[in-house]
């Protein structure tokens, strides 16, 4: 990993020859002048500068490489286990005779799910965090040297599982996906509100374990509605396959809007 | 644990910049941070304290000022602050997607001597 990435294990220069450094105060040094009296004064800088700077510039690189290439990019979040994985899996074996696509899977370790992606046929590139709890510009940037120069119609960016740490990520993508499922009970939009705020789409998984766990339906899309304003809500089972029709679809209109704006250009 | 990469990039901006001005030592690092920038003062402060040591910003205060969430609704032509967990408009209860401030993660200044 390059040094651009501001997610890499910190490289903090450590010197330990400060006790040494110590012991020598020669004469030599008398001469030197310090230059306590005017270090002393204590001077404000102004910065006013975004910390998320350089992945927000990295993202729009990447969000012109896909528009240059008429691909579209969705940037799939979720808590760990709601089925980003399943999901991804039915769509590619479900489209692939339509449209050429590929996935960029991030896992603090194991590359499984990228295995389990590319038994689809689909191109998977495989990115393992380590320790970071979410993908960024860099990374993708990165990814997408991986995949070549193919014809690409549809990227899926499946993120690090995490509710948390990927909602300030920006990656660059066109359409911002976040899964939830109804094991994990009715109010975790109100316990993220970051991630949920900006979603283009939320889809509802594992819709056929709702009765199971006592899934409160009108509840549950009450609070989506609060917190993921503006985003379209669909529920569906990575399982048994229902409501999987309208995730498609949506998928096919949202390519043919992407591709009918770049070919107006 | 976001907050150690961003962290980081704060440390070496501040860095930087106090090198170029010529300063010995950082003493005070100002931030605005959005209440939905999802990040945690602790966990950043305890980041910049483990990543700063022996470096020109150990033992620099880092001063955060947070920012609410903002909000317009475009029906009522009014900005308003969203309780926790939904974004609806208080006087006409229209959702809003339009979140003006609440996710920023700016560095405003450094102190230095």
């Amino acid at each position: 990993m390059c040094d651009h990435c501001g997610c890499s294990t910190p490289s903090s220069p450590h010197s330990h020859s400060h006790a040494h450094e110590r012991a020598h105060t020669h004469s030599q040094d008398r001469g030197h002048h310090h230059h306590h009296d005017r270090d002393e004064e204590r001077r404000t800088i102004a910065l006013h500068q975004s910390l998320m700077a350089k992945n927000d510039r990295l993202a729009e690189q990447n969000r012109g490489f896909f528009k240059g290439r008429g691909t579209l990019a969705l940037n799939i979040v979720s808590s760990p286990g709601s089925g980003k994985t399943a999901i991804l899996e039915a769509t590619l074996r479900a489209l692939q005779d339509d449209y050429k696509m590929a996935t960029i899977v991030g896992d603090l370790a194991t590359d499984n799910d990228a295995a389990r992606l590319r038994a689809t046929g689909a191109p998977s590139i495989q990115i393992t965090t380590g320790t970071v709890c979410h993908l960024d510009a860099h990374m993708i940037q990165h990814a997408i040297e991986d995949l070549g120069r193919a014809p690409l119609d549809l990227l899926f960016i499946e993120n690090v599982g995490n509710l948390v740490c990927p909602a300030g990520f920006d990656l660059g993508e066109d359409v911002r996906v976040v899964v939830t499922s109804v094991t994990e009970g009715e109010d975790k939009p109100q316990k993220y509100p970051s991630i949920f705020q900006n979603a283009d789409i939320v889809l509802v998984n594992k819709i056929d374990l709702a009765e199971a766990v006592g899934y409160d339906r009108k509840r549950a899309l009450e609070i989506l509605r609060n917190a993921a304003p503006g985003a379209l809500i669909l529920e569906l089972s990575a399982r048994t396959g229902a409501g999987l029709d309208a995730w498609y679809n949506l998928l096919r209109a949202r390519i043919r809007a992407k591709v009918g704006t770049e070919a107006r250009h | 644990m976001h907050e150690f990469g961003i962290a980081e990039s704060l440390l070496n901006t501040a860095l930087e910049t106090a090198a170029r001005a010529e300063a010995s030592k950082i003493e005070q690092v100002n931030l605005r941070i959005g209440l939905l920038a999802g990040v945690v003062e602790e966990a950043l402060t305890f980041a910049f304290e483990a990543l700063s040591e022996d470096t020109p910003a150990q033992g620099a205060r880092l001063v955060i000022e947070p920012i609410p969430v903002t909000c317009y609704c475009e029906t009522c032509a009014a900005f308003f602050e969203p309780p926790r967990g939904s974004y609806r408009c208080p006087t006409c209860q229209a959702p809003s997607r339009s979140v003006k401030s609440g996710r920023e993660l700016q560095l405003i200044s450094i102190e230095v001597s």
